[in-house]
């Protein structure tokens, strides 16, 4: 346990010694605080609550978490560093669980220094919080789950900038895969069946549900098994890509 | 202990180790040699549990690399090639996270930290962003790395490569004082190392073992072992010069002599190979001084091991 801790700390702080943190923090508050005031119409509504802030979370999050998720194995694997790490008497899990929970305490942060938008709220009415906390909860697995897909794509390749594009894509393609665009076109030409797995696979719908103040099992538990199976992906990978 | 036995890598249809088994025992420096690309580097990645091998086993005091991994991780150091480390961390900082890796307990690596530090001269860069590091630093950081938990067994790829002479000397008695007990296999391409460092020399090329001696041993399948080679002054006269070739060529057991242009300050130098089981050395020093040449050396050679090395690798590489 003591190895998990002594890589999980080392990597919170990989975070803050560089320039990365400072920058990150600062374009995810002036975009969220930008998103959900001015396009999301949060004066306009005259409702206290905070869907315009959250509404926006799932695209925001689309461009930065794998700003943060690339260099998990993309940079150990370019400097040489991951020989060193995988010599270590630790195993290779431990190490992907570390450094995913590393990167996700450090988008937690973020996200959580977004309370002036929610003291703002109370301030203007009375919102309902716990529909609030639910929301809160749901951005934050909705990033986790970016970031497994992120770790698995990271651990591809050596070149930080193929873990973010590839990132991105396939995030979008699951944010997109309940839409109506995506499952119309499906439906020309795929069983109902399929087109319903699909749907059910999406990550938006998942997400609307829980950032609506629903709380339903299944739905955690998707996000769970989202992240769950992309970081038992990057094990594999890592596993697979030593032996060529 | 390091037991490696059958150890073969294959990446898709290259073949980059084939069948090579050797052990190291405790006591032991046994030095990795081989031109660059013969898989040195891809060897030691198997041993040291980061690559699996394609068949063949490798085991670090009994421990297989691949079945109990964390075992054999525990009692190994391991430098891997080029010396990575985390870049944006300080070298003091980055020790402490090994320490903590390893789950030393917090005096027993605040000792050794102390030490290592000391040993490997990181005292002055120790607050210094480990990027902004010389080569030679980022070497001994690396080294100090391996050795922080004091480990049974070491593995160094290129441990000297990238220090200056000082440090190089430094570097070599630091391992030499570790082998007492520890078992070390190192890989370098300085000759250098292995004359004054190893125990132990394995060759390999292409992959496949093709020596496997002490370094004297190695030595003396030179043609120039048991040699004499005469180093005259630079002011000899043609004349003296042919009376000398003409005297040697006397002495019996002469098998081929080879003599060289003046360079810079010296004069010629001749070197006079001895047939099979002939000592020429006490003959031709005798010879000199009762005619009183002018020289300024006779030396007796015990084999040049850059010529061994490159017979040897250069012959493998025919064959194959």
């Amino acid at each position: 346990m003591s190895g998990f801790q002594a890589l999980y700390r080392r990597e919170l702080r990989a975070y803050f010694s560089s320039a990365l943190a400072p920058l990150f923090l600062v374009i995810f508050l002036v975009l969220t605080a930008a998103f959900g005031f001015w396009f999301g119409g949060f004066f306009e509504r005259n409702q206290a609550d905070l869907s315009p802030f959250f509404i926006f979370h799932p695209w925001l999050y689309l461009i930065l978490v794998p700003a943060v998720s690339m260099r998990l194995w993309a940079e150990e694997r370019h400097t040489g560093s991951i020989e060193l790490l995988l010599t270590l008497p630790i195993h290779t899990h431990t190490a992907v669980i570390a450094k995913f929970l590393a990167a996700w305490t450090f988008i937690a942060l973020t996200l959580a220094l977004t309370f002036p938008c929610w003291l703002t709220v109370n301030y203007l009415g009375h919102p309902d919080n716990g529909a609030v906390l639910a929301a809160y909860l749901g951005s934050l697995v909705l990033a986790g789950s970016y970031l497994a897909i992120g770790s698995a794509l990271s651990a591809n390749t050596q070149s930080q900038v193929i873990a973010f594009i590839s990132t991105v894509i396939v995030c979008l393609l699951l944010l997109l895969a309940g839409q109506p665009i995506v499952l119309d076109v499906c439906r020309a030409w795929l069983p109902s069946l399929l087109v319903d797995a699909i749907s059910a696979l999406s990550l938006l719908s998942h997400f609307q549900a829980i950032q609506k103040g629903v709380l339903d099992l299944r739905d955690l538990l998707y996000f769970a098994l989202t992240i769950g199976v992309w970081l038992w992906a990057t094990t594999v990978l890592i596993n697979h890509q030593q032996a060529d | 202990m390091i037991e490696v036995n059958a150890l073969t890598k294959r990446f898709g249809d290259r073949v980059a180790v084939s069948n090579l088994s050797f052990s190291v025992r405790p006591g032991e420096i046994l030095g990795f040699l081989g031109p660059n690309g013969a898989g040195k580097s891809t060897t030691l990645r198997v041993i040291a549990g980061f690559t699996p091998a394609s068949s063949g086993t490798a085991s670090l005091g009994g421990h297989d690399v691949s079945s109990s991994p964390l075992a054999a991780r525990r009692l190994l150091g391991y430098l891997p090639e080029g010396a990575p480390a985390w870049p944006e961390m300080t070298p003091l900082a980055f020790l402490e996270c090994i320490a903590r890796l390893r789950a030393m307990p917090a005096e027993r690596a605040n000792a050794r930290l102390k030490t290592v530090i000391e040993r490997l001269g990181l005292g002055p860069v120790l607050h210094q962003r480990i990027d902004t590091l010389s080569k030679g630093f980022k070497r001994r950081v690396g080294l100090a790395q391996a050795v922080l938990h004091d480990p049974p067994v070491l593995i160094l790829d290129e441990p000297t490569d990238g220090l200056d002479p000082n440090q190089k000397h430094e570097v070599r008695s630091l391992i030499k004082e570790m082998a007492l007990d520890k078992t070390i296999l190192i890989s370098t391409h300085l000759l250098e190392d292995v004359q004054v460092l190893c125990t132990r020399a394995l060759i390999i090329h292409q992959g496949q073992q093709v020596a496997d001696a002490t370094p004297q041993s190695l030595a003396a399948r030179s043609r120039f072992h048991q040699a004499v080679t005469i180093q005259l002054h630079p002011d000899v006269e043609a004349d003296e010069l042919a009376l000398i070739m003409k005297l040697i060529h006397a002495v019996p057991g002469v098998r081929e002599i080879d003599i060289q242009a003046p360079a810079q300050t010296a004069g010629h130098q001749i070197t006079v190979f001895p047939q099979l089981g002939h000592d020429l050395y006490g003959a031709i020093r005798e010879l000199a001084s009762q005619a009183d040449w002018p020289t300024q050396d006779v030396r007796l050679e015990l084999g040049r091991l850059d010529e061994v090395f490159r017979e040897i690798t250069r012959a493998a590489g025919d064959a194959a």
